[in-house]
């Protein structure tokens, strides 16, 4: 079989992509991850610009190009870059490519892909809050991507553009390629801290926040992949530039994730504020097989599901559109169920995922998880009892608001978020003992395990 | 208790890091502000040198890094890419998150347990293939996906799943290696 590089070819290789590409550029432009090739392509021109300013200068520019984060929270990046306190000794920029959340998948192509573009995200940064070390924690399992961004970083190294008096300009900047070994929970920002420190990835009690005492007590600064990936876009062009794009409170264009049972799944970039009936229907071709959208989660998995109305479709796909329909923009991973898909086991596929990923520091979120899953798992393998339901919302309030982190919190989202949508299919599972849809429709599933 | 403690000193003294192993360490812990911060990508090299984490290693790492043992314990046990106990030549990792179940991936990991005579986490009589299950890959828009060793195969159909077990039986280093 032929060995492939991420993202697989897309299938709509002759068509024109609907959005100028700028995040993925690399696509359709062979050895990006080259450093002559970046250039040749605008590459650094964003760090050159930068250089030549005031680091007060550029966050007031990321401040103005309303440049919002990419990893969730959707908290401004210039606003973030502001924290940073004017203290004197060291600070830290740390780039949070931990991506675990299922259904989103855009740093995978950015880091193996586009490595540069990141480096550039992180020099920049560090220049803009005065710091003079970056790291870029990559989850363990892009091993490939890590050795492309090592390449990346030597290469950079040699151009003069990482190391010493970069560029000429005085400002020296080291930036270390960090892997990490497989833990959902090093995505939330203060586990990520305590795992570079060389730690299990417990989240820590804040106050204080990561800008007054992050990494090793110190100031630092943490942004997603794709915040930083979208940085040196936003200092090369401007951010009067960079703002024309996206809607009102969400600027820019981001990469949409795009999977689960639909025609044409892969990474879209899009400008934000695309509707769901552009991404799923337009791009993504619909449902697959000629089947019909069940649901969908719009944002990774921690989000609410939603149902394929017309007025859900036309919603924009910025934070603010996705919240009005009672869910969150989140990590842009939309996943696709079709109309043969039985709501139970998914979610029970998907709560398994948080308490796999639980870190095990809080009890409710510890113990909650496994009830959860145990709970689900007799409902999915029809052996639910009267109550079941009550019983299976109950443990998850007592997980939501009483963890410690945003993992304990997201745990029975996909839970809530169906049963509000499917209630008859969970009842059908405790009545009938079987699926109400999917292959397993009208089998006995009692005692099958 | 003598005897015992002789006995672990012997199993200690089985796997000890090479000398390569050792320089490709030190150059790594120099790259940080604190020795301790090196430690997740300091247990890939080890577990590259031998398909796992074995006791011996990690007092030496804990060493290297000026902590304890019981630190490095407590990493091991905690993050999911180390092999607590050897695993097969080639550790077959299938995603079973959401985007890859809803395309078949849990049809797929019974196939391949099929196809190679074993249960999950179990190694092949040859000592060749372990099949295990592991949580979201970030790589859902090629589902279902795995990875042997730490690289990607995407989209993979039940028969070119047949394919890879059987390149994998012979293979001496990983096929789906690209630098």
């Amino acid at each position: 079989m032929a060995q492939q590089i991420f993202p697989p070819p897309p299938q709509l290789l002759t068509e024109k992509p609907p959005f100028e590409y700028q995040l993925l550029k690399h696509r359709g432009i062979p050895g990006f991850d080259k450093l002559d090739v970046y250039r040749a392509n605008g590459g650094y021109k964003g760090l050159e610009r930068t250089l030549s300013m005031q680091p007060d200068e550029v966050v007031a520019e990321v401040k103005t190009s309303g440049l919002r984060g990419r990893g969730g929270a959707g908290f401004p990046a210039g606003m973030k870059w502001s924290f940073i306190p004017k203290v004197s000794g060291p600070k830290y920029v740390t780039c949070n490519s931990d991506e675990s959340e299922p259904g989103t998948f855009k740093d995978h192509e950015l880091i193996e892909n586009n490595p540069h573009q990141l480096i550039e995200g992180v020099l920049i940064t560090c220049y803009a809050i005065n710091s003079g070390h970056g790291f870029i924690y990559v989850r363990g399992e892009f091993a490939r991507g890590i050795r492309v961004l090592k390449r990346a970083v030597e290469e950079a190294r040699a151009a003069g553009l990482v190391g010493k008096n970069i560029l000429g300009s005085g400002f020296d900047c080291e930036v270390v390629i960090h892997s990490g070994a497989g833990a959902y929970i090093c995505g939330e920002e203060s586990a990520l801290l305590e795992s570079l420190e060389g730690k299990r990835g417990y989240p820590r009690l804040r106050p204080p926040f990561p800008a007054v005492a992050g990494l090793y007590a110190r100031p630092t600064v943490i942004n997603n992949c794709e915040t930083l990936s979208n940085v040196p876009h936003v200092m090369r062009e401007g951010a009067e530039w960079y703002s024309k794009f996206g809607t009102e409170k969400t600027k820019g264009f981001r990469v949409y994730c795009l999977s689960g049972h639909v025609e044409r799944p892969g990474n879209y970039e899009l400008e934000c504020g695309t509707t769901f009936r552009t991404l799923i229907n337009e791009l993504g071709g619909g449902a697959w097989k000629g089947r019909k959208i069940k649901c969908f989660i719009p944002g990774g998995s921690s989000t609410p599901m939603l149902a394929p109305t017309d007025e859900v479709m036309d919603t924009p796909m910025d934070f603010e559109g996705i919240a009005a329909r009672g869910s969150m923009q989140g990590s842009a991973g939309v996943v696709i169920m079709d109309d043969q898909t039985c709501i139970v086991g998914a979610v029970l596929r998907l709560v398994e995922f948080y308490k796999e990923e639980s870190c095990g520091k809080c009890t409710p979120c510890r113990e909650g998880t496994q009830w959860l899953v145990q709970m689900l798992h007799r409902l999915e393998n029809g052996e639910g009892r009267p109550g079941d339901l009550e019983l299976i919302t109950d443990v998850g309030s007592n997980i939501a608001g009483k963890s410690f982190c945003l993992l304990g919190d997201s745990a029975p989202v996909p839970y809530n978020s169906a049963l509000k949508l499917f209630r008859e299919e969970f009842e059908y599972h405790i009545t009938h003992k079987t699926c109400m849809v999917g292959p397993r429709s009208g089998k006995q599933l009692a005692h099958a395990h | 208790m003598i005897e015992k403690m002789d006995k672990l000193e012997v199993r200690t003294q089985e796997f000890k890091l090479s000398e390569a192993s050792r320089q490709e360490l030190d150059a790594l812990i120099k790259q940080y502000p604190s020795p301790r911060s090196a430690i997740l990508p300091a247990l890939h090299i080890v577990q590259a040198q031998f398909g796992f984490i074995p006791a011996g290693p990690m007092a030496e790492l804990a060493e290297m890094l000026g902590i304890l043992k019981g630190d490095v314990e407590q990493v091991v046990t905690f993050y999911r890419m180390y092999n607590q106990k050897p695993v097969g030549k080639f550790h077959v990792k299938v995603c079973d998150s959401i985007s890859c179940y809803l395309r078949g991936s849990d049809e797929l990991i019974q196939h391949g347990l099929n196809r190679i005579g074993t249960s999950l986490n179990e190694i092949s009589a040859d000592g060749q293939i372990t099949i295990s299950k592991i949580e979201c890959l970030a790589a859902c828009g090629a589902a279902p996906c795995l990875q042997i060793n730490d690289e990607y195969v995407y989209n993979v159909q039940p028969e070119q799943f047949d394919e890879i077990l059987d390149n994998l039986k012979t293979a001496k280093e990983n096929p789906y290696f690209i630098p």
